[in-house]
């Protein structure tokens, strides 16, 4: 049998689960903490945060500015490192507690590790990768917008009668709020209850990630390589710009399965979404498996020398041609541009 | 040691309708595959077979014709191959799917190990490990790019945002795997035509499973596609820079200084 029927009497709060590294919590969850106030006023109800962790006092006054009205907060050293089991018990147990209308989760890999456990466990539906959220009007229920398979398709999904109704949302895609340390809420501290199953995984050890740099998701530019740069060498060529424009380097499927990038700098669909103020793509052609993930940057520049390619659809500044000889040439004018600004301050 | 591995089939990119009054996918007609991870899946399984001995059973929730995949994970090396087929679990989102899931893994029996891949590429929510996991009350690791066993404990390489970590569990537990984990075989002629010829794929229906229940399929399903929809991509016009590439260069580089982004 699967777990009990929770079709719960409405209406509960937005939750929304924190995310956070050594007390630093994810961009994606104070994105959600934003993009949950408009859900919030819709239906009338508050905002709640749920933050779990070891000496997380701090954090959960910040998340108050951030926008949260309550703070759950399971302060606990067994609750230290992320654990799929320990906090799919935490936020279960809470949710049955306070029957929450909704639960928003970042799509991140802790994200989509954890929500579909609670998921389950709760019995209720959890739509993945969302990139829109609305209320619909006449019905009050959360209408989660996901990119559909592959070409331009949208779906919008609703989980109508069971509570809370979940949704992972792909960092970058909510605007990031203005923070108010003025603002007031009430922090309920709550005790951790585990069962002997939840402690089935150990950690034996975490390496951090040799990735420096800006996350994509935060980077002001970004310079893109697609599958017209075509080998390795006009690879480089891209990394090189990027460079000189102080930009992030991404890249859409092809470079990633080629090798000559790791997977974490892959923009689209199955990478990351990203909001920059320039995006250059550099013989991208812009087809929806990639554009999904950069359609909300500021200026869009695309490189292409096939003039039918999508992206000169909804670029800002086009050019037509071979990225390996525009490139080089946008290199050689960065440099003859930055010199000129070096001399003039020289005199 | 007994291995689960669990696979699905799904359309080639690109050869795909959906339902418009339903909203879900419409997979038959459509050219089926195995899902890429699911490969690195089967490898996976293999190679843990290789080095500590075991059974494979592969199995997959799907039409009729999924049969295909099953007979690509045999012809590949695992020992036996089973397909959950009913027409109730058509349209199941992955809740329903993995309820479905657990009660065939419950069928086939004692396992130490499932494994699935990291996502599908049609759906990529990456939810049904997970909540197949919980079904059947077995600790889960997604994102996988290391599997080693010790005795009964399985130590995982997990790769998550902020890098590795090492994790340690006994069995039976459920992972998930990302494709870096290795590199699937190719299996060869002879493999394919005996996979087809030789070999049998043990098809399921629910009766088969003892349910007559409705939390399968479309029913059984929290959630429910509202609609689906294309979503034309437009903004403002495009300039297009034109001449010769230092040119364009030079008029590119002014117009970003211009907007203070160079």
């Amino acid at each position: 049998m699967m777990a009990s029927s929770n079709t719960m009497a409405r209406c509960g709060d937005i939750w929304v689960f924190i995310e956070h590294r050594d007390g630093n919590p994810a961009r994606v969850s104070l994105e959600l903490l934003g993009a949950g106030r408009r859900l919030a006023d819709a239906i009338n109800v508050d905002i709640t945060a749920i933050l779990i962790g070891e000496s997380v006092s701090e954090l959960a006054k910040e998340l108050i500015y951030w926008g949260a009205d309550t703070v759950i907060v399971a302060d606990d050293p067994i609750a230290g490192a992320y654990s799929t089991e320990v906090y799919t018990r935490i936020i279960a147990d809470q949710a049955l507690k306070r029957m929450p209308e909704v639960l928003l989760i970042g799509a991140t890999e802790i994200g989509r590790d954890l929500a579909p456990r609670i998921a389950a466990r709760l019995n209720t539906g959890c739509t993945a990768d969302c990139t829109e959220l609305d209320i619909d009007e006449e019905t009050g229920v959360l209408v989660a917008t996901k990119p559909y398979f592959g070409r331009n398709l949208m779906a919008d999904i609703i989980c109508p009668l069971k509570r809370p109704q979940m949704v992972t949302v792909r960092p970058g895609v909510m605007e990031l709020k203005d923070r108010y340390s003025d603002r007031r809420g009430e922090l309920i501290y709550v005790d951790v209850d585990l069962r002997e199953e939840d402690t089935r995984i150990t950690v034996i050890d975490s390496i951090p990630s040799s990735y420096g740099g800006v996350p994509l998701e935060e980077a002001d530019k970004v310079v893109c390589a697609g599958i017209g740069v075509g080998n390795r060498e006009g690879f480089e060529l891209i990394r090189e710009l990027a460079e000189l424009l102080g930009a992030q380097l991404g890249a859409t499927s092809l470079p990633v399965d080629e090798e000559w990038i790791s997977e974490d700098h892959k923009i689209g669909q199955t990478g990351k979404t990203i909001r920059p103020k320039l995006y250059i793509g550099c013989g991208v052609s812009g087809a929806i498996q990639h554009s999904a993930g950069m359609i909300n940057s500021e200026l869009v520049v695309a490189i292409n020398n096939d003039p039918r390619a999508e992206i000169f659809q909804f670029a800002d500044y086009g050019i037509i041609g071979d990225v390996n000889e525009i490139v080089p040439a946008l290199i050689r004018q960065l440099k003859i541009a930055r010199e000129a600004v070096g001399s003039d301050a020289a005199i | 040691m007994e291995i689960i591995v669990c696979i699905k089939q799904v359309p080639e990119a690109g050869d795909i309708g959906w339902d418009p009054d339903t909203g879900t996918l419409l997979r038959e007609g459509a050219s089926g595959v195995v899902n890429r991870h699911d490969k690195h899946a089967i490898e996976a399984a293999l190679q843990l077979r290789e080095a500590h001995g075991g059974t494979i059973t592969a199995l997959s929730m799907g039409p009729p014709q999924a049969d295909e995949a099953l007979r690509e994970a045999l012809s590949m090396g695992v020992d036996k191959a089973v397909l959950l087929s009913d027409r109730r679990c058509a349209g199941a989102d992955t809740l329903a799917t993995s309820y479905a899931l657990s009660l065939a893994v419950k069928k086939i029996g004692r396992f130490d190990i499932i494994l699935c891949g990291k996502e599908t590429s049609d759906g990529m929510t990456a939810q049904v490990g997970p909540q197949l996991a919980e079904f059947l009350n077995t600790p889960q690791v997604t994102c996988a790019t290391e599997i080693s066993i010790r005795g009964h404990s399985v130590r995982i390489t997990q790769k998550l945002e902020g890098g590795l970590r090492i994790l340690e569990t006994r069995f039976p537990a459920l992972i998930t795997v990302e494709r870096q984990i290795n590199q699937p075989r190719i299996p060869p002629m002879d493999s394919i035509m005996e996979a087809y010829r030789d070999r049998e794929v043990q098809a399921w229906s629910l009766e088969d499973l003892g349910e007559r229940g409705d939390h399968f399929g479309l029913k059984g399903s929290p959630t429910k596609t509202k609609r689906v929809y294309t979503k034309e991509v437009t903004r403002g016009m495009v300039t297009i820079l034109q001449g010769e590439p230092d040119e364009v260069a030079r008029d590119l580089i002014r117009a970003l200084q211009q907007k203070g982004l160079c």
